[in-house]
């Protein structure tokens, strides 16, 4: 077991336990679902309108050489850079290399996961460039020294009543929870860096290949700040945000905002194609496209599992898993989490050590239907638990296990003997008062359930004795 | 069509075998002949879940040849009615029982699809005088698509007070080997889900499938609850004569 997978068992067991965890995520993800409710009937075919995304998905993912080409080509022409990186080390690099070479000191950052992917923070940081997060909930983290809970909702586990005595900890607010107030605390700290900052870093929405521009899509504004105040503006982002045309954004605008948060649109969405053009008020003097592969194109060429890169980022199937609304999110320990979490994270590059997810999940399906892009998440756990078995890495007793499962199985008989030599050892067991003890053979199962009622007779004894043998 | 073949999971069979002699009841109650074929063993899924395809191949094959003849096949448990409709068209896919596997997951129902949809009945003619709640078993749910179904069964038993559950579409945590593996995840689930079904004030908690009941009935008496669980078929086998000594109820 990889010293990953360990940790994940280890906060896994101590989230379970933590029902006021629980309870704070409960509130905050009925808060979003009712949203979601409410704002539905807004597609005149919500189905309809996954299917059709679907669809773009597909088309631009199995295309994805040219609407990457066409995008850059069309970013190139207006002056902007495309930066093509293989691997994080090779984004982290040309990020550090941009900054130093600008002079730069201050960089504001909005949300974006990609960068958490590469911890781009990080590598700024060690450089002794300063990093701001403008986006609140990272701001949040950030002030904790954490990583984003989740991908959309980064400080989803806090209450307000947390977050207001983080920001009197640590920003002198007056412990107040009032939302609005907490958010005039934050934007007073944040304003004058936007001013000050020299690069501005965003993520990335939607690359739109025939009009050659970033979508970037927030709900405070914070990266119209980052991008028309500072110099440059480095927007990075994965090679599968690609859809084919500007029009399919009135499509993916409202489905993102829906899914993710139960809004109808989200507040701000902005389109930059390229640096300040001549005869333009603002706007950045370098614009740079950081397109990160970091393993997508091994998944792409895994046909089974492709339309994992079809995935928009709205978190509805984070929001929808019990497993991740027990353990919450930091116990992935990975940069993305939830059932998308769990089939992206072990083809990404270095991704081995995150083998474990993929078998952390009961299966329920939850995330495939709320997926409004349609990907085949719970079915695709199940292609990877293939995968990594088919690798023969798992512990040999588990696959002894499984081969003496199938050689009883394979024969009624033995089936039958078997069953009944086991129910009389369990009956036995529980008859002298082991339920529960060490030595309980159902052990694993009676630590946290009684022991089911064991039956002398199994229903083929049954039903012979009834109707005699067929 | 008048005659049955029973699919009875591998773990009914062994743990819980009042759930198939209730099916059978209730078949014969609505006019059905119904048959056991005792070659079946297990469907295979414990294995294809746990991502060991070439030991459930095997099993898939043999239950496959063991059905070959059904008209229909029936099943008190979505989960297991999944895996053969489902999954073997992709376990099975480029070997020579594949279209077979087709065919016989075109005929294999799970039990309240098999009363409501296939024998067009929905009173059974139980009675069974008790607050019962309804948990959404995920594989009957979301890969099976049954909602309407069983609680359309529920709605025409006799003295019945239905009461939907908070929550009723969350998983309970079961999930096969993850309740072994990842037992502390899958018994918080459970725990929600013992503690929704407490929420609803029901008497008994009930499902189409007995793995889902198996844990959250573990988990219930841990908890010492009030609420117990029963399948779908126990309800459905008791009638106003046999009230007190139908076998379902699980202690």
């Amino acid at each position: 077991m990889s010293s990953a997978a360990k940790e994940f068992l280890r906060n896994a067991a101590i989230k379970s336990a933590d029902l006021a965890h629980r309870q704070t995520l409960r509130r905050n993800i009925d808060h979003y679902d009712a949203a979601i409710e409410r704002a539905r009937p807004r597609f005149l075919d919500w189905q309809a309108g996954r299917q059709r995304c679907h669809e773009i998905k597909w088309e631009a993912i199995n295309h994805l050489d040219r609407y990457l080409l066409e995008f850059e080509e069309r970013v190139r022409a207006r002056g902007g850079h495309v930066f093509w990186a293989e691997t994080a080390e090779d984004a982290r690099r040309y990020i550090t290399d941009l900054a130093a070479r600008n002079g730069v000191r201050t960089i504001v950052k909005s949300k974006s996961m990609v960068g958490e992917e590469v911890h781009l923070t990080a590598a700024l940081e060690e450089k002794g460039f300063r990093v701001l997060d403008t986006d609140l909930g990272e701001f949040i983290v950030q002030l904790r020294h954490e990583p984003p809970y989740h991908i959309v909702t980064p400080a989803m586990h806090l209450t307000r009543a947390q977050i207001a005595a983080l920001f009197k900890e640590k920003l002198g607010g007056d412990g107040g929870d009032d939302p609005q107030k907490l958010v005039a605390v934050a934007r007073r700290v944040l304003r004058k860096d936007f001013f000050s900052a020299e690069m501005g870093i965003t993520g990335v929405n939607f690359l739109v290949a025939d009009s050659g521009m970033v979508a970037i899509t927030t709900n405070e504004g914070n990266d119209r700040l980052g991008t028309a105040l500072p110099r440059i503006h480095v927007a990075i982002t994965g090679i599968e945000k690609i859809v084919p045309r500007l029009a399919d954004l009135a499509l993916f605008w409202p489905m993102l905002a829906n899914s993710g948060t139960g809004q109808s649109v989200t507040c701000y969405n902005s389109l930059i194609g390229g640096p300040r053009a001549p005869g333009e008020l603002d706007g950045p003097e370098e614009f740079h496209v950081v397109l990160l592969d970091n393993g997508r194109s091994e998944l792409l060429a895994d046909a089974e599992q492709r339309d994992v890169l079809h995935c928009i980022r709205c978190g509805a199937c984070l929001n929808v898993c019990p497993v991740f609304r027990t353990i919450g999110g930091h116990t992935y320990g990975a940069t993305y989490s939830g059932p998308i979490g769990s089939v992206l994270m072990p083809h990404l590059l270095d991704g081995k050590k995150f083998d474990h997810l993929p078998f952390a999940s009961s299966l329920c399906g939850a995330c495939t239907d709320a997926c409004p892009v349609k990907i085949d998440l719970h079915h695709h756990l199940l292609h990877e638990r293939r995968n990594i078995v088919g690798a023969g890495e798992q512990p040999w007793s588990e696959r002894m296990a499984f081969k003496l499962w199938r050689w009883m199985m394979m024969s009624a008989g033995r089936f039958e003997f078997l069953g009944w030599a086991g129910r009389a050892a369990l009956r036995l067991a529980y008859g002298l008062g082991l339920e529960g003890s060490p030595l309980d053979p159902l052990r694993p199962w009676t630590k946290v359930h009684r022991a089911p009622r064991i039956p002398k007779r199994s229903f083929r004894a049954l039903w012979k004795e009834q109707h005699g043998a067929d | 069509m008048k005659k049955v073949a029973m699919f009875i999971p591998c773990f009914v069979d062994q743990l819980t075998p009042e759930v198939g002699l209730d099916m059978a009841r209730v078949l014969h109650r609505i006019g059905f002949q119904t048959e056991f074929p005792s070659a079946q063993t297990c469907c295979g899924q414990p294995a294809f879940n746990s991502g060991y395809w070439p030991d459930a191949r095997p099993l898939a094959e043999h239950f496959v040849r063991v059905f070959h003849g059904a008209e229909a096949v029936v099943c008190p448990s979505g989960s297991c009615a999944t895996m053969v409709r489902n999954f073997y068209p992709e376990l099975l896919a480029g070997t020579p029982l594949f279209d077979e596997a087709v065919n016989l997951g075109r005929r294999v129902f799970e039990f309240s699809e098999f009363l409501v949809n296939v024998a067009k009945v929905s009173d059974v003619g139980a009675s069974f005088p008790h607050r019962v709640a309804y948990h959404d078993a995920c594989h009957a749910l979301r890969e099976l698509h049954l909602k309407r179904e069983p609680r359309e069964l529920l709605r025409h038993v006799r003295g019945i007070e239905f009461v939907e559950m908070p929550y009723s579409e969350d998983c309970c945590g079961f999930g096969g080997t993850f309740a072994t593996k990842f037992s502390m995840i899958s018994s918080a689930m459970g725990d929600t889900k013992a503690g929704n079904a407490e929420a609803s004030g029901a008497e008994y908690l009930t499902s189409t499938d007995p793995s889902c009941l198996l844990h959250i009935d573990g988990i219930l008496r841990r908890r010492k609850s009030a609420v117990r669980t029963i399948h779908l078929a126990g309800i459905l086998a008791q009638t106003a004569d046999s009230a007190g000594r139908a076998s379902g109820e699980s202690r």
